[in-house]
């Protein structure tokens, strides 16, 4: 097939199986690849059969905090009389990142079943798949999909006659970074600024419009009808080094690369493997000088951490990062460090929802300051002072972007310290000219 | 009492406090501050300034106190290390777009910013020689201007506009340290309550158009009082400088107007310091007037009340005190009395989320005590027996042509007055008597609330509250009697509020009648 390259033997292909398939798009398609049994299934069963076939399997969140999803069904509340929601994180917006709109592109309707199946299991009714706004294709196509859905009687007030409601709308996001942290999507979908809320109260408890919600990835529900029709037992058998650690993962990979783009792994191959055997390794002629693996919120890597690392969230954590969203940014040795973690503080000043001081303030200082540093301008004191800016925004805010930011400062100038001190002692030419 | 208390301790303090209470509330309770900018008690709590973060024992992260609830048994420290430097870092970051214009910033005195950074702020700053963030000033409304680069997003502003007037024409614009308040392009600020976002603005980056670069805040002296302008009766303090009355801001109070008062009350302080004051008593001799001195003045009174054998009419103004009202009517007791209040109508203006808070329709602020003194009688009906009346007591009352013409028109006509009016042609007499500002009393307000007011500037010239007028007048009308000596206990002697003193109101009143709304 021609997407993007053939599946490499190392790969696990479950929810990739059909990527580049253009005729698993259509509903026909889908059904005729086995789809929408799971979901058959579901309407058979009791919400709480649901939740432990997921706890079973072990699956945990693939947006980047990876709480085990089972364990977040089973806090919304039972029989309470109100309204519950499911949304559906596919603000997929972070630095380095796009395994999510593989699946929107090729494989809508596994997301459209995964959501009906995780409606059913929470007792929702309806469900918003909040889309980023720059998605444009995945959108459209996504869009179709659920009109199909609904014309064949999977979704709507009778879902395939079952007599459950399964509603499910597309809201698409106006292009803020931020509104994918869970509660300011929740506030964008109210139509309010996409601001994140304080918690408590968790979204289980007042959520969306103040009911009960759930908030999951894309890929986490995609991969919840897998669970279903293969069995929670064999989920969990997909991993190879941590047993808290189960199933595939979506891993996009970005940067210097011979094959970047987006692949499916057991839990806890190496990443050696990863970069070198499937992605091809480095260009000719380069060596890996550093690794973002969870998208650009977690600590930096460097090549002797990825060396031995398991890709799964034990291994990685282990190595002082996180496997996060499973974006991985690979960078090899013609890389300005500096440069790379300015862009990125950038970006976060951009991105900063300017509620709390700390983040609206910090990350724009921070900027500065690496621009001042990339101009020839720093001074002597600068490192000291991003790690003690960079401590007063951690921990001290309503979300982590602010957190994010800082992690890139403080593990980029623990492991890349000397290519700071190049540009402040004058022996690296400015990367930057006058402002 | 059901309500389940819980105990825990802030920086070594024991406090005992409702369960579900803000570790913000109950540090007050102990006496401890815990600063902050965007925590406000009468708005929702958004926890984005991220200045009250505090430590509590065995938590892995410090907490935003204002929206924290206390559990029992907690050991919280407001001032450890790491909260300390946790506000060090929020007031360096507040204040690296923060223009050091102080000097000329009408807020410098009575600025959070400045104080908290005073308390525990870093002494020089890190920020180096960057340009600050630089936005134009604003004009959001008639009274009010938004300096933006003053501004710390507390987003108190909005909060108050979205979630107490209801009214949402405030928001937060852009994103990052781009970030500013934004007005609705089609809105102005012109709710009859939003001049309350200047007092809320912890900084001076929403200030008053009236107000501005009129005085410094510490050349000011700060008086608590009750304003004047209706029968809500919100608290306020009267700011003067110099004895000039130049503010009148909302003091808090939760029964009555919590920390707000209306734009309309807030603007009507002019009065206050008018200079063609009544200063000398006067009586009138061939058609002309003469200055006296105050004891012929009250010989004269009290002649002229023992001698009023037929009706007698008593005019009186809205802002008169409940102590003049019940002194006016004992000095005339026994006579064929009517007694009104005038009351101007004005449009109801409600502040919107706020139960029982408005701008109240009958401007007269101690009608309440009107009602209870039994000077309520029908206005026009009073005015109307003016003509034919033995005698006219008229006290501070803005009378219009018409009303001023029948009150000339009687025979004998007293006149307690803080400014004459040309109108009444020659009264009688014509006595000075202070106003509000320069006094001491108490007003009733719709919901039978007694609550004092303090003078705030000397009384003009010879001017004496209108109580001790009276009081002083009656006192010469029989053997033995004695005027009461001071506003208190004038007011414990008048029959609504027997036995009570001004103290027993406290500076927030209390309720003294099951209510008269009307």
């Amino acid at each position: 097939m021609g997407y993007p390259h053939p599946i490499h033997p190392k790969e696990t292909p479950v929810l990739s199986t059909h990527f580049g398939d253009v005729e698993a798009r259509s509903y026909a398609g889908w059904v005729a690849r086995g789809g929408y049994a799971a979901l058959r299934m579901a309407l058979e069963m009791t919400p709480e059969a649901i939740v432990d076939q997921v706890k079973a399997s072990g699956l945990r969140g693939r947006g980047g905090a990876g709480f085990p999803t089972g364990m977040k069904w089973s806090f919304m509340p039972k029989e309470d009389g109100r309204p519950h929601y499911l949304c559906c994180n596919a603000d997929e917006s972070e630095p380095g990142t796009f395994k999510d709109r593989e699946i929107l592109r090729w494989t809508p309707h596994a997301l459209i079943e995964g959501c009906a199946i995780g409606a059913l299991a929470i007792r929702a009714e309806t469900t918003y798949i909040f889309i980023r706004g720059e998605y444009t294709e995945p959108y459209h196509i996504l869009q179709a999909a659920v009109d199909e859905a609904y014309a064949a009687g999977a979704l709507g007030a009778n879902a395939f006659g079952s007599g459950k409601r399964i509603e499910m709308i597309v809201h698409r996001g106006a292009g803020a970074y931020i509104c994918g942290e869970e509660t300011a999507l929740m506030n964008a979908i109210e139509g309010r600024r996409g601001n994140p809320r304080i918690k408590p109260p968790f979204p289980a408890v007042s959520g969306l419009f103040g009911q009960p919600t759930t908030i999951n990835n894309v890929e986490t529900l995609a991969a919840v009808p897998h669970i279903l029709v293969r069995g929670a037992a064999w989920y969990a058998g997909l991993s190879l080094s941590s047993p808290k650690s189960t199933g595939t993962k979506l891993i996009s990979v970005c940067g210097h690369v011979q094959r970047p783009g987006t692949y499916e792994i057991t839990m806890g191959l190496s990443m050696q493997e990863l970069i070198f055997d499937i992605c091809g390794g480095m260009r000719p002629g380069r060596t890996l000088k550093a690794v973002i693996p969870g998208g650009s919120s977690v600590p930096i890597m460097t090549p002797d951490e990825v060396m031995d690392c398991a890709t799964d969230y034990e291994g990685i954590a282990a190595k002082g990062s996180l496997l996060g969203s499973g974006g991985m940014i690979v960078m090899d040795d013609t890389t300005d460090m500096v440069y790379q973690i300015m862009r990125l503080a950038r970006f976060y000043a951009h991105e900063s929802c300017a509620q709390c001081t700390n983040c609206r303030e910090g990350t724009a200082w921070t900027t500065r300051i690496l621009e001042r540093i990339l101009r020839g301008e720093g001074k002597a004191s600068d490192l000291d002072l991003l790690l003690d800016l960079a401590d007063n925004m951690t921990g001290k805010t309503i979300c982590v972007l602010s957190d994010s930011c800082a992690t890139q400062v403080v593990s980029g100038i623990k492991k890349f310290r000397g290519e700071f001190d190049a540009y402040l002692s004058g022996a690296k030419a400015p990367a930057l000219a006058e402002v | 009492m059901t309500t389940e208390m819980v105990s825990v301790t802030i920086e070594g303090l024991p406090v005992s406090v409702p369960k579900g209470t803000s570790i913000i509330e109950a540090a007050k309770r102990a006496g401890v501050m815990v600063p902050h900018y965007c925590y406000h008690p009468s708005l929702p709590s958004p926890a984005v300034c991220r200045m009250c973060l505090v430590e509590i024992e065995k938590f892995p992260k410090l907490v935003p106190a204002c929206v924290t609830p206390i559990v029992d048994g907690q050991v919280i420290h407001v001032h450890s290390p790491a909260a300390r430097k946790a506000r060090e870092g929020v007031l360096e970051f507040l204040l690296i777009n923060h223009p050091l214009d102080c000097p000329v910033c009408d807020q410098a005195g009575e600025c959070e910013l400045q104080d908290f950074v005073f308390q525990e702020g870093q002494a020089a700053s890190r920020y180096g020689d960057y340009p600050k963030r630089y936005n134009p000033v604003e004009d959001f409304g008639p009274d009010i201007l938004y300096v933006a680069n003053r501004c710390i997003l507390c987003t108190r502003c909005v909060r108050f506009m979205d979630h107490v007037t209801e009214t949402p024409v405030l928001n937060v614009s852009e994103r990052g340290d781009r970030a500013y308040i934004g007005i609705d392009p089609s809105a102005v600020l012109d709710h009859p309550w939003s001049g309350n976002v200047v007092d809320l603005c912890p900084v001076g980056s929403l200030v008053s158009k009236d107000f501005l670069h009129k005085a410094r805040a510490w050349d000011l002296d700060k008086t608590a009082s009750i304003c004047p302008g209706c029968t809500q009766g919100c608290n306020i303090m009267v700011d003067t400088r110099d004895d000039m009355v130049v503010r009148l801001r909302p003091r808090a109070n939760l029964e009555v107007n919590r920390h707000f008062v209306c734009d309309t009350g807030r603007a009507d302080y002019r009065w206050m310091n008018r200079g063609d004051r009544c200063e000398t008593p006067m009586v009138a001799e061939a058609g002309k007037l003469r200055a006296v001195e105050w004891p012929d003045a009250l010989r004269r009174l009290a002649d002229l009340v023992a001698a009023a054998s037929g009706p007698v009419v008593m005019l009186v103004g809205g802002r008169a005190s409940s102590e003049s009202l019940g002194w006016l009517r004992t000095l005339l007791d026994g006579r064929a009395l009517t007694a009104a209040m005038k009351v101007p109508i004005g449009p109801e203006a409600p502040i919107g989320a706020i139960p029982n808070l408005a701008l109240r329709a009958e401007r007269a602020a101690n009608l309440g005590g009107a009602e209870l003194l039994s000077v309520s009688g029908d206005w026009t009906l009073a005015v109307a027996a003016a003509a034919s009346a033995s005698l006219v007591v008229v006290l501070d009352v803005e009378l219009d042509n018409a009303e001023a013409a029948q009150v000339a028109s009687a025979g004998t006509v007293v006149h307690l007055a803080t400014v004459a009016d040309p109108r009444l042609g020659v009264p009688t007499l014509l006595l000075p008597v202070t106003t509000m500002v320069e006094e001491q009393g108490v007003y009733v307000n719709r919901d039978g609330r007694a609550q004092r007011f303090l003078p705030a500037r000397p009384a003009p010239g010879m001017a004496w509250p209108a109580w001790r007028v009276a009081a002083e007048a009656w006192a010469l009308l029989a053997d033995g009697r004695e005027a009461p000596a001071t506003a208190s206990e004038a007011f414990g002697a008048l029959a609504p509020f027997a036995g009570m003193s001004h103290r027993d109101l406290g500076l927030t009143g209390r309720v003294v009648t099951a209510g008269v709304a009307r």
